[in-house]
């Protein structure tokens, strides 16, 4: 997902008879799904892994400016121009409205960029593939933000109020998204054989990083566990990952498009779709830097950071000018 | 000196005859500039006809920890909601 | 049909080069999208970038209409070549560091705005519409371009610098968007647009006003560098294109 294989505490969940009286009224107020506000007591365990999780989410959002961002001067018509910058720019929005909600945590929105440009804040593995192609737009749409889509869903119920108010919004935003994405393909799909074959290359190469999104099976690991107790991880990553596939398939079907799965087969008994083994060593590889664009992208991010240094410093400088002589007026 | 943009709270009134609400917070230089950004980031989708920003700073609020001695209180006084009286129905609507 | 139905080329033109303009600094301002010095600031140039979009769709569309050959704002946008563009000079010069954009961007709306308010009566219906429409955008654009451009010509020394070397390079552009040939002779005349000669004369002192608040200075006697809106343009269209039209050349005829 948009924040992949977020560590915790490291450790399994307390029971409420192991807990401290502070922490055990917070973890009931979270089982009754009492949103839990910024200045409230919880956890530090609970604030640094909302921290690594709400951040990570942002850093996606913006990093995942770049794939797109890249085919805004190439598209095709100009509503399709329109259309790709207005979802570029909710990105933008996202990635603001999601540092915000860290912001509330103690940490500032200076302070997580550099963690990004150190290479010490992750971002989804989905965005250091390329788009090569104009399908590479819809595939985006239809497929990373369906992914993204149920996982975000899902969030707008967890139990931190800025984190839950952030997801209400993005998702009524997003909800254009992954259509856009679809009509994208559509379009492919209803033309010429070369652009059908276009929309094809683009589902065979997309696919299997859009099942990555969702993590690593979950096992027993005390992260996902503990996250789940806290509420701020809605399902397990394979339930999401079966979710998308059963949704994905009929799509592909309807576009006349084959999943690239020679596995992938219709399971009567537990009605979804059984599919085959994902290569988690890519998924590993690209998450330690080794993806085909991690250094494109984060050097363009760097870029983006030095470059506007003087403007952001310019701007700073005049408004404490201006406060200055407003002062000497009065 | 730090030169992060302060972080600001954006207050929007979806229509007329409406009260301002909290939308979000974002980053800008001064007042000025945090009303324009306002615009650009929370009424990209006709959101708004009238826009406030307090610096986050500036905000006091109460203290969770005061929940309830400030708010348990008012539980008890039922008395304050037309609800608590009962009225004839043939007296009609009141 | 069989009338041949003449085209009135001037008003033609003058529908090429107000959507070509917007067209042009779309796409240049468009590929800030993700790159840009601070969000909020990502956020406000893909809202102008957007603006512009829908400008240039409503201008050329008015530009099918008036050749009544049938061609559609894309079948413009995408299938004319360099020497049928009709923007000035100033909007396909590059993105440079952000301040060349601003730059570029605010000399832009110094012209745009006023020769937007003048168009809104047009004795062409079509285009005071377009003009009513675009104008609100156009304002808001003057406003905020006017506003960084103050700030960042009375921010650092950097700062001050950088817009100061933006601005001796632009500069020269702007004299173009404000330059009158036969064709703007004969829509003045017609009343259908302004007399260029007193939008630039407004546009001229309005930037004496602001490059003063910015602490900035505008070279003393530029030439005006012009041709684009003639279609003679700088080596740089020519990428620009490349790039934009690149799906529809490469597959002719495919609808996306």
């Amino acid at each position: 997902m948009y924040a992949q294989m977020v560590k915790s505490t490291g450790e399994r969940p307390k029971t409420l008879d192991e807990m401290a009286p502070d922490e055990r009224a917070f973890q009931m107020r979270v089982d009754a799904d009492i949103k839990i506000e910024p200045k409230e007591w919880m956890p530090e365990g609970y604030r640094k892994t909302l921290i690594r999780q709400i951040s990570q989410h942002a850093h996606s959002e913006i990093v995942g400016q770049l794939p797109e961002g890249n085919w805004i001067t190439r598209a095709p018509t100009l509503d399709r121009k329109a259309i790709l910058i207005a979802k570029v720019q909710d990105e933008a929005g996202h990635g603001l409205y999601l540092y915000c909600a860290a912001e509330t945590l103690g940490v500032s929105r200076d302070e997580m960029t550099e963690q990004l440009l150190a290479g010490k804040a992750k971002y989804s593995s989905i965005f250091n593939y390329p788009t090569l192609t104009w399908a590479d737009i819809g595939a985006i749409g239809w497929l990373v933000d369906g992914a993204a889509i149920m996982n975000q869903v899902q969030l707008q119920k967890c139990s931190y109020g800025p984190y839950s108010r952030a997801m209400v919004r993005i998702c009524k935003e997003e909800s254009f998204h992954q259509r856009q994405g679809y009509d994208i393909m559509m379009k492919l799909c209803a033309g010429t054989a070369e652009q059908k074959a276009m929309a094809q290359d683009a589902l065979d190469r997309w696919w299997h990083p859009s099942l990555m999104m969702f993590g690593p099976p979950d096992g027993d690991s005390v992260h996902s566990a503990q996250s789940m107790a806290w509420k701020i991880k809605p399902m397990s990553n394979d339930e999401l990952r079966q979710k998308f596939v059963d949704q994905t398939v009929p799509q592909a079907d309807y576009l006349g498009l084959k999943v690239p799965d020679p596995e992938l087969k219709w399971n009567e008994a537990r009605k979804g779709y059984d599919f085959g083994a994902i290569d988690w060593n890519e998924f590993h590889e690209v998450l330690k830097g080794n993806g085909p664009c991690n250094k494109e992208r984060l050097e363009a991010r760097q870029k983006a950071w030095d470059d506007g240094q003087w403007f952001r410093d310019g701007l700073m400088a005049h408004a404490r000018k201006k406060n200055a002589r407003k002062m000497a007026a009065e | 000196m730090k030169n992060e943009w302060p972080l600001w709270e954006v207050f929007i009134r979806g229509q007329h005859g409406l009260a301002h609400r909290h939308v979000g917070s974002l980053h800008a230089p001064d007042a000025e500039m945090a009303v324009k950004n306002a615009r650009d980031v929370y009424t990209r989708r006709n959101e708004g006809v009238s826009i406030w920003v307090v610096k986050a700073i500036d905000i006091t609020a109460s203290a969770p920890g005061d929940k309830e001695p400030l708010f348990d209180p008012s539980n008890a006084k039922i008395y304050r909601h037309p609800t608590f009286y009962d009225i004839p129905e043939e007296v009609g609507h009141m | 049909m069989t009338t041949a139905i003449k085209t009135d080329t001037a008003l033609f033109d003058l529908a090429l080069r107000m959507g070509d303009n917007a067209l042009i600094l779309a796409q240049r301002v468009g590929a800030w999208c993700g790159h840009a010095p601070a969000l909020e600031e990502d956020i406000a140039l893909a809202n102008v970038a957007l603006d512009l979009i829908g400008q240039a769709k409503m201008w050329l569309s008015l530009a099918g209409e008036i050749e009544g050959k049938g061609r559609s704002a894309d079948d413009l946008a995408f299938l004319r070549d360099a020497r049928q563009y009709r923007n000035a000079l100033l909007v396909e010069q590059p993105n440079g560091d952000f301040a060349h954009t601003l730059m570029r961007q605010f000399l832009f709306d110094a012209w745009h705005h006023p020769m937007l308010v003048a168009l809104k009566s047009s004795a062409d219906k079509r285009v005071a519409d377009i003009a009513g429409k675009a104008e609100k955008e156009a304002r808001y654009h003057l406003e905020r371009s006017e506003d960084l451009i103050i700030r960042l010509g009375d921010g650092t020394e950097e700062s001050r610098q950088r817009m100061q070397t933006a601005l001796g390079a632009l500069y020269p552009f702007a004299g173009e968007l404000s330059a009158a040939d036969a064709v703007d002779a004969d829509l003045a005349a017609r009343k259908i647009a302004p007399d260029l000669g007193d939008i630039g004369k407004g546009c001229a002192a309005y930037l004496k006003g602001v490059f003063a608040d910015a602490t900035l200075n505008a070279p003393e006697s530029a030439a005006v560098r012009k041709g684009g809106k003639q279609g003679l343009h700088s080596e740089h269209l020519g990428y620009i294109l490349a790039d934009m039209q690149f799906l529809q050349r490469a597959y002719p005829g495919a609808t996306w």
